[in-house]
C-alpha cells in the first residue's frame, strides 16, 4: 500500500472534489426529472438561484433555512463520528423547540440576557431528552438506532399535535400554535442588529441564531478533534473492541454523542421560534431533520463542510420555495428527491467515486 | 516416480495486484500420488497462488495444466470440475448448517433439497469408508470439535471428486495429535493416489509429511527440493534469504518478586460459556511466563480478563501486593501493559493516523493533553520518538496505521506499551502476522525487557516461540492449566502430549477434588 | 354474543391491517437472511403504492395497476441491490436514501400528472380497486350465530391480496427450509465466503433475495393504495416499511413468528381504532393522536425487549469482497 503520493491528492479529493462531484450529480438527475415532467430544467436552475441569492431579503432568507440545517446536520455528524445514524433529528428537533418554546411562554418579566441561557439550556436539554432513550435502547439492548430514531420523530410528531390541540393553544383560537412570546424574548433579527451598527439589511427571518450556530459549529470542531473525549467518541464509532481495549466504554460513548447530538437539534427551535416564528406551531421543523443528514454527509461530517453544504440545502430551500410560484409542479418535493440523492451519493457510493476521482487525479 | 505428466503443474504464473508482484512467474510440479509442499514467509505469495489455482483469482500470466490438459480456471467452479478442492485456513462452513448441509452446498442434485440430501448421505458413506474419515453428519458445524470441521471441509473437496487437495495451513488451530492425525489421513489419500499440496510455514511438518517442498520468496520460487534432501534450516535460509537465527540467544532468567499472582480464576466469554475453569499462576519480575495451547482453549479469556476486559467469574487477580480493580484503565495505571493477539481488531484503530495509535489507551495522560485540549505537537513528537526507538518505518506520525505492514504496526503497538513503563506486559501473539526480520527484532527486545526485570506474561499458539521465549512455560487446554515445566526440561513431545489431554487424567482429578466447580 | 361479533369484527380488522406488514416482512425476511439490511420497505412500498394508483387510474385496471406497483418496487430493489452489492455501499445510509428520495419523488410526479396536489386520482370503479372478494354462501352464513359471522366476516369478505399474502407466509418457509435456493439464501447470509468457495454467486443470490424484497413491497404497496384506500396520498405508508422490519426483528427472522408479530402489531391498531373515542374506566377518552402514536411505540417497546444481535444472519449488513 503506497501511501505517500495517494494520501497528498486523497486528501484533496476528499473533502472537497467529492461533494461537488455527487452534488453535480445529484442535480443532473434531478434536472432529468424536472425534464420528465414537462418543464424546463436550465430555467428551474436559473429560478433557484435567483430565487435563494438575487436579494437581500432572499440571502436572509436563505441563510435563515441555513442556520436550521446547521444544527441538524452538527447533530447528524456527531453522531455519525460516533458511529451511529441519527434519523431522528426531526424529532429530537421539535421536542427541543418544545423546550425553547416554554422557557419563553413562561419568562414573564425575566430580561433577555436572563432568558436568552435558559433558552439555550433548555434546547439542550429538551432535544438531549429526546434522544436519550434510543440511545440507551441502542446501547444496552443493541435496539437499531435508525428504527427507534424514526418511531420517535412519529412519536414526537403526535405528541406535539396533542400538545398543541389540547394544552398550549392559545384559547379562544382555531389553528393548534401557541400565542405568541413577549417581544422581550425574541431573538434579535439580523436587520435589527444590524442597524444598530449603521448597516441596513433588507428585514428576512435571519437572526442571532445564525451567530450561535457559527459557535456550535466552533464547538463541536473542538470537541471532536482536540479533546481527549471526541478522541475516545471517534474511537468507539470506529471499533468498539479497540475503544474497550483503550479503557473506553463504548456504550457511554453511544449515549453521550446521541445527547450530545440531540442537544444540537434543539438549537433549532431557537432558531425557528426564537427568532423567526415567536410562538410554538405545528411542524416548525419542516424536514430540517433528515436535510440534515444530506448536509452531514455532504459535508463529511466536518464543520467547515457541513456549514456549505447546509447554506447550499439553504438555498436549494428559499430557491425552490421561489420556483414554486413560476413553475407550480417543481416545488419543496423535489428538493426532498435532491436530498435522497445527495445522501445516495455522498454517504452510500463513496467507494465508487473516491478511487476513480483519485484515479483521474493521479494521471 | 513416474514418468507420467504431473497431477499439478503451474508454468510461469503472474499476478499484481496494484503495486504489489505477488506471483512473479511462478513454476512448479506436484506428481501424482504425493504430497507436495509449499513454503515460504507471510506475504511470499503462496495463499495468492493456492487462490489462483482454485479459481478464485485469475492470473494475469502462465498457465495451468492438470494431468497434462491444460485448464482455464475462472472461478472455484472451474477449479472444483478439473478436480482441485481447497481446505482453507479459516474455515468455510456455515455455522448453524449440519456438516451434512455444508457439504452439499452448492451441489444439492435438484432444487428440491429432500432428495438430494438422502443421496448425498449414501455417496458420503461411501466416502468414509474408502478414505476413514468419519463425520457425524448430522451435527451442526457449530458445535463440531475444529478437528472435525476441517474433516467437514476435506469431505467437502472428496464429495466434490477432488484428486488434488490443497490444504492451507491446516495444522494452525489443531493440537500437535490431532495434527498427528491429520498427516495420517494424508498418508492414506496419497496411497489412493490423490495429490496433496500443503502450505505452510511450519517447518517441521514440511520435514515430517512432504515427499517434495517448493519455496518461495517474495513472490518467486528459489528452490524446489526432494523434502529428504533437506533440512529445516536450509529452508528456513532459503525462506528468508539468509541465514536465520531460529533460536533467539537470551541468557538465564534471574526472577525477583512476585508481580503478577492469578489464584483460582474462573473466566466466562462473551456468550456465557465458561473458558477458563480455575486457573492459578505467578509471573515474578525477570521472568517470561509462556503459555502454550492451541487455540481456543481459554487463553484468549485469560488475557482479557488479566487485562481488564473481562470481568472474572471467580478468583483473583493481584498486581504486585494489590488486588486490581476491573478495567483497562485502572489496569494501565497499576503498572500493566496488553499487547493484544488481534491487533487489528483490537490494537489499532484502522482508521486513525499512526500518532493517534500510539497514544491509544494513554489518551487521558498529561503529558498528551494541556486542560481540554489535547496537544497535537507533543503527541507528534511523541510518536517520532517511538518509531525510530522501535525501528518503525516509514517513521512519518501522521500516515494511516493501515499504511505500515504487519510487523510495524506491531513495533508501534509494543512501543506504546512498553513506553508507560510497565512492570508487567502481557503479550498475545506478538508475531503474528509479522515477517520475519521483525520476529527477530520483537523477539530480542522482548528478553531486553525481561532483563530489565518486567515480568512478562506471553500467549502464543506457535511453540516454537514458546520454546523460543519462555523460561517457564504452562500448558493450557480446555480452559486449565494442565501442566507446567521449566523450559530446560521442556521438548515439544512433551507439551504436545499436555496439550493433547495426557494432562486430562489430572484435569478430571483435580475436577473430581473441588465440589461447585462448574461441569464444562 | 355482543362481545363476540366484536371480536370477530376486531380479527378481521387485524387481518386487513396486517396484510401489508407481513407482506412487506416476507420481503425483508429474503432480504436480510441474504445478508443486505431491508430498511427500504418503507420506500419500495410507498413506490409501488403511488405506481399501482396511478395505473389503475388511468388504465382503470386494478389488475394492470399490481403489475406497475410490483415493477416499480422491484425497480427501487434493482437500485439498492446495485448500490449495497455490486457497489458494497452503506447499506443503512443507501436505504434511507431511496426511502427519502422516494418520499419526494411520487408527490413530484403525482403533482405533475395529476393535478391534486401530490396525490392520484380517486379510484373509483370496481375494476380499479382489489375489492373485498365475498365467498359462496357468506351472505346465507350470517344467519347462524357463531360459525356463520366466524365465515363472513373473517374468513370471506377480504380482498384478493388478503388471501395471497396469506398463502406466502407457508409458501415463503418451504422456499426458505426445503429448496435448495433457501438453502444457499440461509448460507449466504452466515457465510458467504463459503457460498463463493462453493463456486456459487454470493452477488446473484443477494440481487434475488433483494428483487424478491422488492416484489412483495410492491404488493403490499398495492394493497394500500388499491385495496384498503382508493387512490394515493403523500407519506401514506406512513412507516409500515420499519413496522414491518421491526416485526421482522421480532419474529427471529423466522416465517411464522413474523407473522405472529405482525399479527400482534396489527391487532394493537385495530383495537385502539375501536376505542377512539370511548370513554375508559381510568384514563377517560383515549386522544386520536395517541392511537396514531401506538404502533410507533410498540415498535420500540418490541425492540427493547429483544436482545438479539446473537440472532441475526451474521454476515448482515457486510457488504461482501473477496480477500486477496
Amino acid at each position: 500500500m503506497s501511501a505517500g503520493r495517494n494520501s497528498r491528492s486523497l486528501r484533496w479529493v476528499e473533502p472537497i472534489l467529492l461533494p461537488v462531484v455527487n452534488l453535480l450529480l445529484a442535480l443532473l438527475l434531478s434536472g432529468l426529472i424536472i425534464w420528465l415532467i414537462g418543464d424546463n430544467p436550465w430555467q428551474a436552475l436559473q429560478l433557484l438561484v435567483a430565487g435563494a441569492f438575487g436579494s437581500q431579503e432572499a440571502i436572509g432568507y436563505t441563510l435563515y433555512y441555513a442556520t436550521n440545517f446547521i444544527f441538524t446536520g452538527l447533530a447528524v455528524a456527531v453522531a455519525f463520528h460516533a458511529g451511529l445514524f441519527n434519523i431522528g433529528a426531526e424529532g429530537q428537533a421539535y421536542i427541543g423547540g418544545l423546550g425553547v418554546g416554554l422557557v419563553c411562554l413562561g419568562a414573564g418579566s425575566l430580561p433577555f440576557w436572563v432568558v436568552l441561557p435558559l433558552a439555550l439550556l433548555a434546547a439542550a436539554v429538551f432535544g438531549a431528552a429526546w434522544a436519550f432513550i434510543p440511545a440507551w435502547l441502542q446501547a444496552k439492548r443493541g435496539s437499531h438506532i435508525v428504527i427507534t430514531t424514526i418511531m420517535f420523530n412519529f412519536i414526537a410528531s403526535a405528541l406535539m399535535t396533542w400538545l398543541l390541540v389540547n394544552i398550549l393553544i392559545k384559547p379562544g383560537q382555531q389553528s393548534p400554535e401557541t400565542r405568541e412570546f413577549t417581544p422581550g424574548t425574541w431573538l434579535p433579527s439580523a436587520h435589527d442588529l444590524l442597524a444598530k451598527v449603521g448597516i441596513p439589511l433588507a428585514p428576512s427571518p435571519l437572526n442571532l441564531a445564525f451567530g450561535l450556530a457559527l459557535g456550535a459549529s466552533a464547538l463541536v470542531w473542538l470537541f471532536i478533534w482536540h479533546t481527549r473525549w471526541g478522541f475516545a467518541l471517534r474511537a468507539a464509532g470506529q471499533s468498539a473492541a479497540a475503544a474497550r481495549y483503550a479503557g473506553i466504554a463504548p456504550a457511554a460513548m453511544t449515549v453521550v454523542a446521541m445527547l450530545i447530538s440531540g442537544a444540537l437539534a434543539g438549537g433549532l427551535g431557537l432558531n425557528a421560534l426564537m427568532g423567526a416564528e415567536h410562538r410554538i406551531l405545528l411542524d416548525f421543523p419542516g424536514g430540517a431533520g433528515i436535510v440534515g443528514i444530506a448536509v452531514a454527509l455532504m459535508g463529511r461530517n466536518r464543520p467547515i463542510g457541513i456549514f456549505l453544504a447546509a447554506v447550499l440545502f439553504g438555498a436549494l430551500y428559499q430557491g425552490g420555495s421561489e420556483l414554486s410560484f413560476d413553475m407550480p409542479h417543481v416545488n419543496r418535493d423535489m428538493v426532498v428527491v435532491i436530498q435522497g440523492l445527495v445522501i445516495l451519493f455522498c454517504g452510500a457510493l463513496e467507494n465508487v467515486f473516491k478511487p476513480r476521482l483519485a484515479f483521474i487525479w493521479e494521471r | 516416480m513416474n514418468s507420467e505428466a504431473p497431477a499439478l503443474e503451474l508454468r510461469g504464473i503472474d499476478k499484481r495486484f496494484g503495486a504489489v508482484h505477488a506471483n512473479r512467474a511462478v513454476s512448479l510440479a506436484a506428481a501424482a500420488g504425493s504430497i507436495h509442499g509449499l513454503v515460504g514467509e507471510n506475504g511470499a505469495g503462496k495463499s495468492t497462488l493456492m487462490n489462483i489455482v482454485y479459481g478464485f483469482h485469475a492470473a494475469d500470466a502462465g498457465e495451468i495444466l492438470v494431468r497434462g490438459r491444460r485448464v482455464d480456471l475462472r472461478r472455484p467452479h472451474d477449479a472444483i470440475a478439473a478436480g482441485i478442492g481447497m481446505v482453507h485456513q479459516h474455515f468455510m462452513l456455515v455455522p448453524n448448517f449440519t456438516a451434512l448441509e455444508n457439504i452439499v452446498l452448492g451441489v444439492e442434485d435438484g432444487w428440491r433439497l429432500a432428495g438430494g440430501l438422502a443421496r448425498a448421505r449414501t455417496e458420503l458413506e461411501r466416502i468414509e469408508r474408502d478414505y476413514g474419515l468419519a463425520v457425524p453428519l448430522d451435527t451442526l458445524a457449530e458445535d463440531l470439535p475444529v478437528g472435525l470441521q476441517q474433516r467437514v471441509e476435506i469431505l467437502k473437496a472428496l464429495y466434490r471428486g477432488a484428486d488434488i487437495l490443497i490444504l492451507d495451513e491446516p495444522t494452525a488451530v489443531l493440537t500437535p495429535g490431532e495434527a498427528g492425525q491429520l498427516f495420517q489421513m494424508l498418508g492414506r489419500l496419497r496411497d489412493q493416489g490423490k495429490t496433496v499440496i500443503l502450505v505452510t510455514h511450519k517447518l517441521r511438518e514440511i520435514m515430517a509429511v512432504t515427499d517434495r517442498v517448493t519455496v518461495m520468496r517474495q513472490g518467486a520460487v528459489v528452490a524446489e527440493l526432494a523434502t529428504a534432501e533437506t533440512s529445516v534450516h536450509e529452508l528456513a535460509e532459503r525462506m528468508v534469504g539468509r541465514a536465520v537465527l531460529l533460536q533467539v540467544e537470551k541468557g538465564p532468567a534471574r526472577p525477583g518478586a512476585t508481580l503478577l499472582a492469578v489464584r483460582d480464576l474462573a473466566v466466562r466469554d462473551r456468550l456465557g460459556v465458561l473458558r477458563v475453569k480455575g486457573v492459578s499462576f505467578e509471573v515474578r519480575a525477570g521472568e517470561i511466563v509462556g503459555i502454550a495451547g492451541v487455540a481456543g482453549n481459554g487463553q484468549s479469556e485469560l488475557l482479557e480478563a488479566l487485562a481488564g476486559l473481562i470481568r472474572p467469574d471467580a478468583g483473583e487477580i493481584s498486581l504486585g501486593t494489590t488486588r486490581s480493580s476491573q478495567n483497562p484503565r485502572e489496569r494501565r495505571r497499576a503498572g500493566l501493559a496488553h499487547v493484544p493477539e488481534d491487533r487489528l481488531r483490537m490494537g489499532v484503530i484502522a482508521s486513525f493516523p499512526a500518532q493517534d495509535n500510539a497514544i491509544l489507551g494513554y489518551q487521558d495522560r498529561p503529558a498528551y493533553n494541556r486542560g481540554p485540549f489535547m496537544r497535537a505537537g507533543a503527541i507528534q513528537a511523541d510518536c517520532e520518538r517511538k518509531m525510530a526507538d522501535w525501528d518503525v518505518r516509514p517513521p512519518q506520525p501522521g500516515l494511516p496505521i493501515t499504511a505500515f505492514s504487519g510487523g510495524n504496526q506491531q513495533k508501534l503497538v509494543l512501543a506504546r506499551e512498553v513506553d508507560s513503563g510497565p512492570r508487567v506486559l502481557l503479550v498475545g501473539q506478538p508475531t503474528r502476522g509479522v515477517d520475519i526480520g521483525a520476529i527477530e527484532f520483537i523477539h530480542r527486545r522482548l528478553v531486553a525487557l525481561r532483563d530489565a526485570g518486567k515480568a512478562l506474561l506471553l500467549v502464543s499458539v506457535e511453540l516454537d516461540e514458546i520454546l523460543g521465549l519462555a523460561d517457564r512455560i504452562l500448558v493450557m487446554a480446555s480452559g486449565e492449566i494442565v501442566g507446567e515445566l521449566p523450559r530446560t526440561e521442556a521438548t515439544e513431545e512433551r507439551l504436545g502430549l499436555m496439550m493433547a489431554g495426557i494432562g486430562k487424567a489430572e484435569g478430571e482429578r483435580r475436577r473430581a477434588e473441588t465440589p461447585g466447580h462448574p461441569i464444562a | 354474543m355482543e362481545t363476540y361479533t366484536l371480536i370477530i369484527l376486531l380479527l378481521a380488522a387485524t387481518i386487513r391491517v396486517a396484510t401489508p406488514l407481513v407482506l412487506a416482512a416476507l420481503g425483508g425476511l429474503f432480504s436480510e437472511r441474504s445478508g443486505v439490511i431491508a430498511l427500504g420497505l418503507e420506500g419500495m412500498m410507498l413506490g409501488g403504492a403511488f405506481a399501482s394508483a396511478t395505473v389503475s387510474a388511468v388504465t382503470g385496471s386494478a389488475w394492470l395497476g399490481l403489475g406497475a406497483g410490483i415493477a416499480a418496487a422491484m425497480g427501487l430493489a434493482l437500485l439498492i441491490a446495485v448500490a449495497c452489492v455490486t457497489f458494497r455501499g452503506n447499506q443503512v445510509v443507501a436505504a434511507m436514501a431511496i426511502n427519502i428520495m422516494v418520499a419526494g419523488i411520487c408527490p413530484t410526479l403525482g403533482l405533475a400528472w395529476f393535478d391534486l396536489g401530490g396525490q392520484t386520482p380517486q379510484l373509483e370503479n370496481p375494476g380499479q380497486r382489489f375489492t373485498e372478494l365475498v365467498w359462496p354462501g357468506a351472505h346465507a352464513a350470517r344467519a347462524l350465530p357463531f360459525p356463520g359471522l366466524l365465515y363472513s366476516e373473517l374468513i370471506s369478505g377480504h380482498s384478493l391480496i388478503v388471501y395471497l399474502a396469506a398463502a406466502l407466509v407457508p409458501a415463503s418457509a418451504w422456499v426458505l427450509y426445503r429448496t435448495r435456493f433457501g438453502l444457499r439464501l440461509r448460507a449466504v447470509g452466515e457465510n458467504p465466503q463459503a457460498v463463493d468457495t462453493a463456486g456459487v454467486s454470493v452477488n446473484g443470490l443477494r440481487y434475488q433475495a433483494v428483487l424478491i424484497s422488492g416484489l412483495l413491497c410492491g404488493v403490499a404497496g398495492t394493497y394500500l393504495s388499491t385495496a384498503a384506500s382508493s387512490g394515493f396520498a403523500r407519506d401514506m405508508t406512513a412507516g409500515k416499511g420499519y413496522l414491518a422490519l421491526a416485526a421482522l426483528i421480532f419474529g427471529k427472522w423466522r416465517p411464522y413468528p413474523t407473522l405472529g408479530a405482525c399479527l400482534l402489531f396489527a391487532f394493537t391498531d385495530a383495537l385502539a381504532s375501536r376505542l377512539e373515542g370511548v370513554a375508559l374506566p381510568l384514563v377517560g377518552v383515549i386522544p386520536v393522536q395517541f392511537i396514531v402514536a401506538l404502533p410507533y411505540i410498540l415498535t420500540v417497546l418490541l425492540l427493547a425487549g429483544f436482545v438479539g444481535s446473537a440472532i441475526a444472519p451474521k454476515a448482515i449488513g457486510v457488504p461482501y469482497a473477496k480477500e486477496k
